[in-house]
């Protein structure tokens, strides 16, 4: 922390940086040269881009708003054996490709220079850059070059390389959405045809038609409709197929019977030149019904592509120490048993093994829940995905992968999330008695006819069919989904299926994890007993230690400090050095008592949740410091807003249950329901047992969590957690905390409530129309205007309908 | 009006046509990003004049990583 920062306010000639044109601070300013950069990894992308001739890159470059930072790392494990086998695709003309995530990527100009400027490397084909998504997909020629030049080169431009894992399935999903426009495409010019050569045949009724003509549209509705609903439309035949194979009633059955009933009566009247024909419709409906099906597929993928991002972003390196005491960075994957790991402070273990040099503390929150670090020396078990907080320490590798203590939790996670029961949504359960009720109308309209009028029976049964056909529910549905996710995704809120928005809008049971989701997993100075005056001393003192406690002490008391001298720490003990002629000591009661040689005043008992620290002055102890994780300031508005609306809170967490108590006397949650001490096991036993009484929703941040989150009706994964919970769970809270908990209730909320409303109306149109054929006054062009004025109307409904707050606050 | 045999099948053959350029259109992955090849093609008008990359393909590189990192603040 000693470095000497160069003075960032610019000087009063302003001089701007050729690169980034951001100003050059006063220190870099070399006097009289023509081209100034403001630092060197400016200075780095300049020569790169000149010694190519590509200066034009500048005429385009867009004034930055920060300079350009490259990482510097040496990417070494993008030539790794196991790197490859993930990420790496091999083609069958001997080149490579591979997807990269971008860091950076931001306007026209970094198109440019992303795509032209590593084609410069002997052996680089191509780089195509997809700048929504800030993805680059690199193909190159491995014997010539390694991945990791590519990437060192476009780090050194300023753009951080990530690898991208999904790009795989990305594949498979461009397809679907590829043959999913065509079928739109097709669906769309179809019906826009049918539906011009009706409006020739209604007209004609009123302005009158040669018969002859009438004839001849109508055979072009049926050569039109047959392709649309073959090839487009067999999707709704091929689902409500399936849904009746496994006994099971979905959406896609009354639609499936609504537009085959349509078409097969219209191409029989159309053959025996009699009664209607229903082709506009149904030609309609299947466009409208794909259009909402894409929409809704588009905004659950964008989400889900968000948590992608989050997982590309995370560190998926480990460095091992070779047998020439080299460290090698290499991808976590390639961690085999025997290996020693390199791992400096604030790193996360990459696997489980025993220290076999230094002395740390390790933080097993994301594992255990356990909030306060533990201290760890030469010989003590650790595991993967465990951060080490204060000291570099060497591990010997015992497990790694899947045997590990987290690939086990992460297979647990899978199975809980296979054994969880297919939930049926909404409309699919009104799918059911919509079908009965059309059915037995249909059956009554024609029974009715056949007394009456034997002539008419089948038509007016088959107008019952079309006429009722469920399209305004089937398209509301997803339309008022889709913005609601949309919306979500801009207020932070991630919700990976439409299904969670249903399961969240009733209240239920509501399980919390402590550390990280109520608390902010970080440990704080909450108490301080004694006299102040010695906190700056305490301060000075701290700032030679990387331990948590020291980092709290230097939060909690910012600005200028002492220095302090002959510092000397014992870790696991305690700190103590000599700071404004003093003999300063600070650390675990047990260690100050040891080497103190009294005690000024005695202290109230401290509470359980905190963890007590001492502060002894020339050897006579002055003041004690409680230490805890504490609880996020919106979280105790959060549970009483939650409570208020007929939730049931309690908190299911692995850490101490004295702490967890506490935690829970805070935010005022009963006792009972307050259970500490949680293994991943038990908290996914726990939500298990409460699922039988009713849905859970269970909220949660660490691997600890996410087998619980996995089996639990809806799982929330909150930010800054591990990505096994992000994998796990339904809905992702992006900005960490659970203040937005209230935000996604209430949108979900009102999203049900606004896809009833649709099925209400909906409900209205058809009931009217049912009637209508029912007494045989339903005509064919009556049933064209009110198909689709009741679609049109409940999608604008769903559009408009206020879910989540449209704009960001 | 027997005019409409013959423009009734011209008007659905250009329908035809526009329904193809779109699925090729959609097939060969054109509508797979709507945002870069539109500032690709920007882009690629003005520079060129020293020649495009591949023609300095052979110009040794320093090497970028070893360059003094920036410290990080």
């Amino acid at each position: 922390m000693t470095a000497i920062k160069p003075d960032r306010v610019a000087t009063a000639r302003e001089v701007h940086c050729t690169h980034c044109t951001l100003p050059v601070p006063a220190g870099f300013v070399v006097e009289g040269a023509a081209r100034q950069f403001c630092c060197s990894a400016c200075r780095t992308a300049y020569a790169i881009i000149h010694e190519h001739g590509l200066d034009d890159y500048y005429a385009f470059a867009e004034r930055r708003d920060r300079p350009v930072t490259s990482s510097g790392r040496a990417y070494e494990e993008f030539d790794h054996e196991a790197f490859r086998t993930i990420y790496v695709r091999e083609g069958a003309d001997g080149l490579s490709e591979c997807d990269l995530y971008l860091d950076g990527v931001h306007c026209a100009s970094c198109v440019w220079l992303v795509e032209k400027v590593p084609l410069a490397i002997p052996g680089v084909i191509s780089a195509e850059l997809d700048i929504g998504h800030a993805r680059c997909r690199v193909r190159w020629d491995r014997s010539r070059t390694p991945l990791s030049a590519i990437a060192r080169f476009l780090d050194a431009l300023g753009y951080v390389a990530h690898p991208f894992r999904g790009a795989r399935a990305e594949e498979l999903r461009r397809r679907e959405d590829r043959a999913a426009l065509v079928n739109i495409g097709i669906a769309g010019a179809i019906a826009g045809n049918v539906m011009m050569i009706a409006l020739a045949i209604y007209a004609g009724w009123f302005g009158g038609i040669d018969a002859e003509f009438e004839r001849y549209f109508r055979w072009w509705s049926f050569l039109l409709t047959t392709p649309t609903m073959i090839w487009p439309g067999r999707v709704f035949f091929k689902s409500a197929w399936g849904a009746l194979r496994q006994r099971a009633l979905h959406m896609d059955v009354p639609i499936a019977v609504a537009i085959g009933a349509g078409y097969l009566r219209g191409a029989v009247n159309t053959f025996t030149d009699t009664g209607p024909i229903y082709f506009d419709g149904v030609a309609t409906l299947i466009f409208l019904l794909l259009v909402g099906r894409f929409l809704q597929q588009g905004a659950q993928r964008a989400a889900a592509d968000s948590a992608e991002l989050l997982f590309s972003l995370a560190p998926n390196t480990a460095r091992v120490v070779g047998d020439d005491d080299v460290i090698r960075e290499v991808p976590t994957e390639a961690v085999l048993p025997g290996a020693v790991l390199d791992v400096r402070a604030g790193d996360t273990l990459a696997a489980d093994g025993v220290i076999v040099e230094g002395r740390s503390a390790i933080d097993l929150s994301l594992l255990t829940g356990e909030s306060r670090p533990v201290s760890v020396g030469k010989g003590a078990q650790v595991f993967g995905g465990t951060v080490n907080v204060s000291a570099p320490i060497r591990v010997a590798v015992t497990r790694s992968g899947e045997s590990s203590r987290i690939g086990q939790l992460l297979k647990d996670v899978e199975e809980s999330a296979r054994r969880r029961a297919p939930v049926v949504k909404m409309a699919d359960r009104m799918a059911g008695a919509f079908i009965a009720v059309v059915l037995v109308g249909a059956a009554a309209t024609y029974w009715m006819w056949m007394r009456r009028d034997p002539s008419q029976a089948l038509d007016n049964a088959i107008a019952m069919l079309v006429v009722t056909c469920p399209c305004a529910l089937a398209l509301a549905t997803p339309m008022a989904i889709t913005v609601a996710i949309g919306r979500a995704a801009r207020r932070g809120i991630l919700i990976k299926g439409g299904d969670a928005l249903e399961r969240l809008a009733t209240p239920g049971r509501l399980l919390l994890d402590k550390t990280g989701t109520l608390t902010t997993g970080r440990l704080e100075l909450e108490t301080w007993d004694g006299d102040r005056s010695w906190r700056p001393l305490v301060a000075a003192l701290e700032q030679h230690s990387r331990h948590p406690v020291a980092a709290a002490v230097l939060r909690a008391e910012p600005g200028e400090l002492a220095r302090a001298e002959a510092v000397q720490e014992t870790i696991g003990g305690g700190i103590r050095g000599r700071v404004a002629g003093h003999d300063l000591m600070i650390g675990k009661p047990s260690w100050v008592m040891e080497h103190a040689n009294g005690v000024r005043e005695s202290f109230a008992p401290l509470d359980a949740a905190l963890t007590p620290v001492l502060v002894a002055v020339d050897g006579i102890v002055v003041a004690r410091m409680g230490f805890g994780d504490p609880i996020r300031p919106e979280a105790a508005e959060a549970v009483r807003a939650l409570r208020a609306r007929g939730w049931q809170i309690g908190i299911l967490s692995g850490d101490d249950p004295r702490v967890v108590a506490s935690v829970g006397r805070t935010l005022g949650i009963a006792a009972q329901d307050c259970r500490g001490g949680a293994s991943p096991e038990d908290k996914r036993a726990a939500v298990e047992q409460a699922l039988l009484e009713g849905p859970v929703v269970m909220v949660g941040d660490g691997v600890n969590d996410a087998a619980a989150i996995a089996s639990a009706s809806v799982g929330i994964g909150v930010r800054g957690g591990a990505e096994a919970c992000l994998a796990a769970s339904d809905v992702f809270l992006a900005k960490g905390g659970i203040g937005t908990l209230i935000e996604l209730e209430t949108g979900a909320r009102r999203t049900v409530t606004l896809i009833r409303l649709a099925i209400g109306f909906s409900l209205f149109y058809n009931i009217v129309g049912a009637a209508m054929a029912f007494t045989g006054i339903m005509d064919p062009l009556i049933a064209a205007i009110v198909m689709p004025t009741s679609s049109l109307s409940v999608v604008i409904a769903a559009w408009r309908g206020r879910t989540f707050p449209e704009s960001v606050a | 009006m027997s005019v409409l045999y013959v423009l009734v099948p011209v008007a659905l053959a250009l329908a035809a046509c526009a329904v193809f350029a779109y699925t090729w259109s959609s097939r060969t992955g054109q509508f797979d990003d709507l945002t870069t090849p539109a500032l690709r093609a920007i882009l690629d008008e003005a520079p060129n004049r020293s020649g495009s990359a591949a023609a300095v393909v052979e110009t040794p590189l320093e090497k970028p990583h070893e360059t003094p990192r920036r410290r990080a603040e």
